[in-house]
C-alpha cells in the first residue's frame, strides 16, 4: 500500500518537475543569449571600446558623439518615415484585403496563400528581387519602353530623395499578406449574431464595418502595430539587398548603421550606443502594449 | 555502451587524426572569387607539398567586412586562425592589442629587408617586427580605358585632367558614357583618392589624407580635387547608383563607356573576358599634378596570430616561406592581377600592365611619392575612412559645391579622430 502511494507521488512530482526541466535549458539559453547580451550591449555603449570590446567606462560620452553624428540623424529621419508610411500602409491594404477577402467569395482558399506567400520570402530575396524590377536599366522601366511607352520614367531607387520610399514599397508587398492574415482572423472572430442584429436595425454595409467591425478589431489593430513596428526598426536584410544603403546614405537606418560603426568601422562602443537606442524605442512601443494587455485579463 | 565509445571515438577521430598525423595552417581570407582562389591556391599548393595540412576558411564578401566579423568572433572566443588575410591600418591595430605572432627569424634568414620595397613593409612589419606577410601590391590610382570608345572620338588616351575633362562632351556626342562608375560608396572613396593623388599630389596626399591635417583638408587643393569629383559626377551615367564595381567594368569592356577610375584588381575582369591590353584595353594611372610619379598602393597579406604551440609556428613559418617564395609570387599573382611583393622577381611572365605598374612602384618608392591608400584604409584607420566616405558619397550622390564638400569631409575626420 505504501509502496503504491510513493509511486504516486513520485508521479506527479514528476509530472509536475518534467515541464520545468523541459524548458529550463531554452529559459537559461535565453537569459544568456537575449538578455544576458542586452546588459552586456548596454554596458559596452558606456565603454571606449573601438575593434573588440574594451570594459574602461566613458559616461555618456558614446551617446553623444552619436547624437553629433549626422550619419546618425539620417538613419532616424529615414526610420521614421519607413515606419510611419510602412506601418500606416501595410495596415490599410491588409484590412482592405481581409474585408474583401471575407465577402464569402469562392476561391478565398486558392487566394488567401496568394496574398500570404511573400511573408514566406526572406528580406533578401524580396530585395533582390525589387532591386532589379525597380532598376531602370532592366526593370520595370526597361520594359515599358521596350513595349513602346518611350516616356515612361520611373526612376526612384537612383534617386536618394525618393530611394527610401523603394523601400517601403518593397516592405509592404512582403508584410501586406501577412497582416492581412492577422485581420481575417479577427473578422472570422466577430459574432455573427451582432451583425445579424445591426443589419436588423437597418445599418449599411458601410455603416457596419465602419461602427461595428472596425472597433471590434481593435486587438487584431494593437497585434499588427506591435508587429509592424518592431519589424521597421530592425530593418537591416532588405535594405542592405535594396539599396545597399545608398544612394550616397540616403537609405541608412538605424539598424544598418549600428552594424557599420560596430564591426566595420571599429566604433563599437557607438555602435552599441545606437543599438540601445534601438532597443528603448522598441521598448517604448511593446511596454504600453504588454501594459494593457496584461491589465485586461486579471 | 560499446556502440557509444564506437561513435565518439569515429566522431573524435575525424577531427583529430589530421591534426595528430601532420601540422596544419588555418587560412582565413575573403579571396572567394575565381581569380582569387586560384591565386591563393597557388600558396596552399607550395604549402601542402611541405607536409603542411592547410585548412581553408573562406568567408565571402568581398571587402572582406564579413571576415572581420568572423574574425572578431574567433578573437573573442579564443580561437583565432593560424593566419587572416587583412589590410592596412588593422595589421597595426591587431598587432598592437598584441594577438600577431612573428617570423622574424625566417625573414631574417631569407633576407626579407632587402627585397621589400619601404611601402610593403610599413603594413607587414609593425614595430620592427613581421606579423604579416605580404602576397602582392595592387594599384588603386588606375584609369581602365576602352581602345575602341577613343578609337571612336579618334583621341589619346588622357595625360592631364584638362584632358579628362575635354574628353567628356565629346564621348557623350558620340554616345559613350565617358565614365563608368558604380554607385557604392567604397567606389566613391577609391575615386576619391584618386583624384587628391592626382591632382594634388604625394606631399598634400599625405599631409591631408595620412596625417590627416586640418589646414590641409580645409586648404584650396582640396577644393579643386572636390572641383574634379564634380566634374566626374557629370561623366557618369544616372543609373551608376548601387551599381557593382565589376558590372562598370563590364561597360568598358564591351565599349559602352570610355574609362573607368578603379584599382588594378579590374585587370581580372579584362583578363576573364579574353581582352589583351594595348590591344583592347589601356591601363593608364591616373593624371599627376606636374607629371611628377605616383603611386597609391594597397598592399595585400596574410597576418599571422600568435601560437603557442612549436609545430603550429613551424606551419606558420612555412606558410610564410611560401608565400615569400618567388615562383610562387609569380603564379599567386598572374591570377590576382597584382604584382608581386617582392622587388626582385622575374617579371616577364607578367602582362603589361603589371610590368609598368612594377616600374612605377619602384620608381614612386625611390623617389619616396609612393602613398598608402585611403579608402582601403590603410592611410588612416577605419573610424575615419568611414566617416570620410560617407562625406565623400554624400557630395558625389548630392549637388553640393566644391567648397561645402571639402567642408564636410574636414568636419568628418575631425568628429572621427
Amino acid at each position: 500500500m505504501a509502496f503504491s502511494t510513493s509511486g504516486v507521488d513520485i508521479r506527479t512530482r514528476l509530472q509536475d518537475l518534467i515541464p520545468k526541466l523541459v524548458l529550463s535549458p531554452s529559459i537559461a539559453a535565453m537569459m544568456i543569449f537575449v538578455y544576458g547580451f542586452i546588459v552586456f550591449t548596454v554596458y559596452l555603449s558606456f565603454t571606449n571600446s573601438k575593434m573588440l570590446p574594451s570594459y574602461d567606462l566613458i559616461g555618456f560620452e558614446n551617446y553623444a558623439k552619436l547624437w553629433a553624428l549626422s550619419a546618425w540623424w539620417t538613419a532616424v529621419s529615414n526610420l521614421a518615415i519607413f515606419a510611419s508610411l510602412y506601418i500606416v500602409i501595410c495596415t490599410a491594404i491588409g484590412l482592405t484585403l481581409a474585408i474583401l477577402l471575407d465577402q464569402k467569395i469562392r476561391g478565398e482558399g486558392v487566394l488567401r496563400p496568394i496574398y500570404l506567400y511573400p511573408m514566406a520570402l526572406s528580406f533578401i530575396v524580396t530585395g533582390t528581387a525589387w532591386k532589379w524590377f525597380l532598376d531602370p536599366g532592366i526593370g520595370l522601366e526597361n520594359t515599358m519602353h521596350l513595349w513602346g511607352w518611350q516616356s515612361f520614367h520611373f526612376g526612384w531607387i537612383k534617386d536618394r530623395n525618393m530611394a527610401i520610399y523603394t523601400i517601403v514599397i518593397a516592405a509592404v508587398w512582403q508584410t501586406s499578406g501577412f497582416v492581412m492574415a492577422m485581420f481575417l482572423a479577427g473578422l472570422r472572430g466577430i459574432d455573427n449574431e451582432i451583425l445579424r442584429a445591426a443589419q436588423i436595425d437597418g445599418a449599411s454595409n458601410w455603416q457596419l464595418y465602419r461602427r461595428i467591425v472596425i472597433p471590434m478589431l481593435r486587438p487584431a489593430f494593437m497585434s499588427a502595430f506591435v508587429i509592424l513596428s518592431h519589424l521597421a526598426v530592425k530593418s537591416y536584410d532588405l535594405v542592405v539587398a535594396l539599396t545597399g544603403g545608398g544612394p550616397g546614405r540616403a537609405t541608412e537606418l538605424p539598424a544598418t548603421f549600428m552594424y557599420s560603426y560596430t564591426f566595420t568601422r571599429n566604433s563599437m562602443g557607438i555602435g552599441a550606443s545606437s543599438a540601445v537606442i534601438m532597443l528603448m524605442t522598441i521598448a517604448a512601443i511593446m511596454t504600453p502594449y504588454l501594459y494593457a494587455e496584461l491589465k485586461e485579463k486579471p | 555502451m560499446r556502440r557509444m565509445s564506437m561513435v565518439s571515438s569515429l566522431v573524435f577521430g575525424v577531427f583529430a587524426s589530421p591534426a595528430l598525423a601532420q601540422p596544419s595552417v588555418e587560412v582565413m581570407h575573403f579571396w572567394t572569387s575565381g581569380g582569387e582562389a586560384a591565386a591563393l591556391g597557388a600558396v596552399r599548393d607550395k604549402v601542402v607539398s611541405q607536409g603542411v595540412a592547410w585548412v581553408d576558411a573562406p568567408i565571402a564578401g568581398g571587402g572582406g567586412d564579413q571576415a572581420k566579423t568572423a574574425l572578431q568572433a574567433r578573437i573573442a572566443s579564443g580561437n583565432p586562425p593560424a593566419a587572416m588575410l587583412m589590410l592596412g591600418q588593422n595589421i597595426i591595430d591587431w598587432a598592437h592589442e598584441g594577438l600577431l605572432g612573428n617570423v622574424d627569424a625566417l625573414a631574417m634568414s631569407e633576407g626579407w629587408d632587402a627585397v621589400l620595397p619601404q611601402a610593403v613593409k610599413d603594413f607587414t612589419k609593425i614595430d620592427g617586427h613581421y606579423v604579416s606577410v605580404p602576397t602582392n601590391v595592387h594599384r588603386t590610382d588606375m584609369i581602365w580605358a576602352s581602345k575602341a570608345a577613343f578609337d571612336k572620338i579618334g583621341a589619346p588616351y588622357p595625360t592631364t585632367w584638362d584632358e579628362m575633362n575635354a574628353l567628356a562632351p565629346r564621348f557623350l556626342a558620340a554616345g559613350i558614357i565617358p565614365l563608368a562608375h558604380g554607385g557604392q560608396s567604397w567606389q566613391e572613396a577609391y575615386m576619391f583618392e584618386a583624384v587628391a593623388m592626382g591632382i594634388g599630389g604625394a606631399d598634400f596626399y599625405r599631409k591631408a589624407l595620412v596625417d590627416l591635417d586640418d589646414a590641409s583638408l580645409r586648404s584650396d587643393t582640396m577644393v579643386a580635387v572636390f572641383d574634379e569629383m564634380a566634374k566626374l559626377r557629370g561623366m557618369v551615367d544616372s543609373n551608376a547608383p548601387g551599381r557593382d564595381w565589376n558590372l562598370a567594368t563590364a561597360m568598358v569592356i564591351k565599349g559602352d563607356a570610355a574609362m573607368q577610375i578603379m584599382g588594378d584588381w579590374a585587370k581580372g575582369e579584362f583578363t576573364n573576358a579574353g581582352k589583351t591590353p594595348g590591344t583592347d584595353y589601356a591601363c593608364i594611372p591616373v593624371p599627376k599634378a606636374n607629371g611628377q610619379p605616383g603611386f597609391v598602393y594597397l598592399v595585400n597579406s596574410l597576418s599571422l596570430f600568435a601560437q603557442t604551440n612549436p609545430e603550429a609556428v613551424k606551419a606558420q613559418e612555412v606558410l610564410a616561406s611560401a608565400i615569400m617564395d618567388k615562383d610562387v609570387q609569380i603564379a599567386f599573382n598572374k591570377a590576382k592581377g597584382a604584382i608581386p611583393a617582392r622587388n626582385d622577381v622575374d617579371m616577364s611572365g607578367l602582362d603589361a600592365c603589371a610590368q609598368a605598374t612594377a616600374k612605377d612602384l619602384a620608381q614612386a618608392d625611390a623617389a619616396g611619392t609612393a602613398v598608402p591608400t585611403f579608402a582601403g584604409t590603410h592611410a588612416a584607420n577605419a573610424a575615419i575612412v568611414g566617416a570620410a566616405t560617407d562625406a565623400i558619397t554624400e557630395f558625389f550622390n548630392s549637388d553640393e559645391t566644391a567648397q561645402e564638400g571639402a567642408a564636410t569631409l574636414a568636419d568628418a575626420i575631425l568628429a572621427a579622430k
